[in-house]
């Protein structure tokens, strides 16, 4: 089974990298992109698969650890 | 008095901490390694600048579950002086002891550079010291030091008077030019509502000796060990 999380920087919260991002694929000639916003993609691997337990668990572990919920969001996602 | 220095694997300002608050003021200061769970008998908790865990994840965000940050947490909570200085103030953060986060700086450049700080709020154990408004010339070193809170938070904060040092120029002026990071409202430093936690990004170590072009920071050292010794006398 996998856990695969999304941390996103909140919508309120500057994001200058993602700034910097959107400038450069504007010099690539893209100059549709609006926005760009920089986040954290993590992928756990776990054995067995995803009891009810498990996934509490791992809520809590993308509040406290994975994500900052001062400034980030976060999507948690299981797969078989 | 007894400082006691924590040490995570990637502090490195961790050494000049104790060269100030031992050799230069003549106090007890001592390491505290990031696995221990007692604190010594610390007088005062100093988290140190540094790359705590490379900045992994986030500044801060693994070395806020080290054991010996549990006794840090119980320590403040009974009123203890905790001071997180840079990476400090980031784990301070992380670990909720003060409100807030810390963002990467708005030019996503590594500032290193010294600047002046205004004393916000000189009633704290860590400014009592400084007159009001008083100007400091301290260096900065870090990349992830632009202060945010959503603004509900930042309300709360200047109810409290818990704003302690904001980025100014030379004439003590706070404006977009003497904010090098980004920081909501230049803010520099904050203590949490009881006063008795400080986080700063500044160094005010390595501004605390005349060889090091500056001895501005030394007046916080000095105002943690006023307030001790004041505190000694009213108990």
């Amino acid at each position: 089974m996998k856990a695969l999380i999304v941390v996103t920087p909140k919508k309120t919260v500057l994001d200058p990298q993602g700034k910097a991002v959107a400038n450069a694929i504007h010099q690539l000639g893209l100059p549709e992109v609006k926005d760009a916003r920089v986040g954290r993609y993590i992928e756990l691997t776990l054995e067995g698969s995803a009891t009810e337990a498990c996934k509490q668990k791992l809520e809590g572990i993308c509040r406290d650890l994975l994500s900052n919920p001062v400034i980030e969001d976060y999507t948690l996602k299981i797969e078989k | 008095m007894r400082f006691g220095i924590l040490q995570f694997p990637g502090s490195n300002c961790d050494q000049d901490c104790l060269h100030v608050l031992g050799p230069v003021l003549g106090q007890d200061a001592f390491y505290l390694w990031h696995k221990e769970d007692d604190l010594r008998q610390a007088d005062c908790v100093v988290l140190p600048g540094g790359f705590s865990y490379g900045d992994y994840l986030r500044c801060g965000a693994i070395a806020r579950f080290s054991p010996i940050m549990r006794e840090v947490k119980k320590f403040a909570e009974r009123g203890g002086l905790v001071i997180g200085i840079c990476n400090g103030f980031q784990i301070l953060v992380e670990a909720g002891l003060l409100p807030g986060a810390l963002l990467r700086n708005r030019t996503l450049k590594f500032r290193c550079e010294t600047v002046h700080l205004r004393v916000e709020n000189n009633r704290t154990p860590f400014t009592n010291m400084c007159q009001p408004g008083q100007i400091l010339r301290v260096p900065i070193a870090h990349g992830e030091g632009s202060y945010f809170a959503d603004p509900q938070t930042l309300a709360e904060i200047q109810k409290n008077n818990q704003v302690a040092f904001r980025y100014c120029n030379e004439k003590g002026q706070i404006n977009d030019a003497s904010n090098p990071n980004g920081s909501v409202e230049n803010i520099a430093g904050i203590v949490n509502a009881r006063g008795n936690v400080l986080g700063m990004m500044p160094h005010p170590e390595r501004a605390s000796e005349g060889i090091l072009g500056s001895e501005d920071g030394r007046v916080i050292f000095e105002s943690i060990l006023h307030w001790a010794r004041q505190a000694v006398l009213t108990h």
